[in-house]
Order: C-alpha cells, then sequence, then structure tokens
C-alpha cells in the first residue's frame, strides 16, 4: 500500500506527469493544483476560478485557499524531492499575506531550508505574474517518514 | 458565510455564532483528503476552515461590520485528521485595538479535548475606522 507514493514518484520523475501523485491527494486535484516544470524544479501553480474568492468586494483570493495551496507545494516538493513513502505530516504552518491575491493564477516555489534525520523546514513563496510580486510567504515544519 | 463562494463551495455550516466566539463545522468530504492510502484529511483545508471561521469570529466581535483581512496564521497540527468524519471549528476573537483584532481559534473532530489543530492569527481591521474600541 505504502508503494502507491514511490510509484507516483516514478511516475513523476521520469515523465514530468503528477496525475497519479494528485490522485493520491485529492484535496490537491480538488482546489486543482497543477505542477509545472521551470529550470529543472516542480512549481506549484492553482489556476484561477471564480469559487476560490474569499471577498467577492474587492474581489480577492480566499486566504484559506492560498495557505492550502502553499502548504500543499510544500508536501509535494517533499514527495518528489525525498523519497518518503508516505506524505509527510505536517508539525505546523506559519503564513503571513503581503497583499491581497487577486482573481487570476497563483504559484508557489519551495525551498528545503533543512533537512534533518526526522523534521524538514520548507519555506514557501507564493506570487502572481512574476515571482517579484510576492503575495504570502509562509514556512512549516514537517515530519517525515523515515521516523516511523 | 453563504456569500463568500469558497466557504459556499465547501459546505461549511455555522453551528453558533456570538460575540464572544463562533463555532462552525465542515462536513466530511472525500475530496478533503490528503492522504488516501492512510485515510488522513489534507492540512491545507483545515487551514481554510480556521481562517473562514476566524474571520466570522472577528465579524461577530464588532459593533459594525468592515472590511477585514487576515494579516497571518499559524497552524499547530496537534493530531491527524481522519476521514469520515467532519471538522469542527471553534473561534474567539480575544483583543479587538483600533486596528488590529487577534483570534484563536482550535479544529477538533469528535472530541472538542483532542483537538486536530490549535490556530492563533492577526487580523488588520479597515484602515479607514477611527472607532475608538473598549
Amino acid at each position: 500500500m505504502s508503494n502507491a507514493f514511490s510509484e507516483a514518484r516514478r511516475i513523476a520523475r521520469e515523465s514530468r506527469n503528477y496525475d497519479a501523485l494528485t490522485a493520491l491527494m485529492p484535496y490537491a486535484r480538488f482546489i486543482g493544483v497543477k505542477l509545472v516544470e521551470v529550470d529543472g524544479q516542480p512549481r506549484a501553480q492553482l489556476p484561477y476560478r471564480p469559487s476560490l474568492i474569499g471577498n467577492a468586494q474587492m474581489p480577492a483570493l480566499h486566504g484559506g485557499v492560498t495557505a492550502a495551496f502553499m502548504e500543499n507545494a510544500a508536501l509535494m516538493q517533499l514527495l518528489l524531492q525525498l523519497d518518503e513513502t508516505r506524505v509527510p505530516k505536517s508539525i505546523d504552518f506559519a503564513i503571513d499575506y503581503l497583499k491581497p491575491g487577486r482573481p487570476e493564477d497563483i504559484y508557489a516555489d519551495c525551498k528545503i531550508s533543512r533537512l534533518g534525520q526526522r523534521v524538514a523546514h520548507v519555506a514557501i513563496n507564493c506570487w502572481q505574474r512574476s515571482p517579484d510580486q510576492v503575495i504570502a510567504v509562509a514556512r512549516g515544519h514537517f515530519l517525515l517518514t523515515s521516523t516511523e | 458565510m453563504q456569500v463568500v463562494p469558497h466557504v459556499r463551495e465547501l459546505g461549511m455550516q455555522i453551528v453558533d455564532l456570538q460575540t464572544e466566539g463562533i463555532h462552525i463545522r465542515l462536513p466530511y468530504r472525500e475530496e478533503w483528503l490528503g492522504d488516501v492510502v492512510h485515510g488522513l484529511i489534507h492540512p491545507g483545508i483545515i487551514s481554510t476552515l480556521v481562517d473562514s471561521g476566524s474571520g466570522l469570529a472577528v465579524l461577530a466581535r464588532l459593533e459594525n461590520p468592515e472590511p477585514i483581512a487576515t494579516l497571518d496564521l499559524r497552524m499547530d497540527y496537534q493530531r491527524p485528521a481522519l476521514k469520515d468524519l467532519s471538522l469542527d471549528c471553534r473561534a474567539e476573537a480575544y483583543r479587538v485595538t483600533p486596528h488590529i483584532v487577534f483570534v484563536r481559534a482550535k479544529v477538533w473532530q469528535t472530541d472538542e479535548d483532542k483537538p486536530i489543530a490549535l490556530s492563533q492569527l492577526a487580523f488588520m481591521r479597515s484602515s479607514t475606522s477611527k472607532k475608538r474600541v473598549v
């Protein structure tokens, strides 16, 4: 059973097709996460749709969606980059909102800042239009499977 | 809450709405899973529930409705959220200042004393507000 993630990762690494991986993570598929390859690094993309709006007057994306998208990007980055046999467990996650999300696609780039024996620290930037137009920054600690 | 498109899509329900705090519920759907192999709910949907519930707690606490924006949100995950169970969130705007409102929230499934997540948030009030707040 736990080889499902290893198999999905193998497909993702070999063919750059992430469908098998998102099939194991229905919520990622529900919000509509896509992974694209940029300079050999996976970049998460969330195509805009009206039901992602949290403030209809502005209008602005739901802050929860931005947070969820960024945390999911970190989890997928760990799954793709390491050899984990299951989704790492989130320990904590903190997000700072810098500006409201426009009703447009959002992108997330992740960096594994520290990889310990048990815990990984991941920093996530979320932006729109271009990587310097950051709408939120976040970081999280994730428990790795090898500790079980 | 039903005027918020994403909240409507998720199907969140208000259980209790008081000035002192709110209680909302997110019924279970398979789409919430973040790990189908182990049957665990994705942490992202829990953050969305907390952000929605906390925003509602702020609006419930303020005398007059005004635009608010989440400044930051921190989630501490206490235990995994399991499939087939709804998620409950209680949020309390415990400190209101002229510009900022501080909120704490918790999420649980079957036992409120065994929370799935504890959370802390800060919201910015609309900058036009000059009203004095006690």
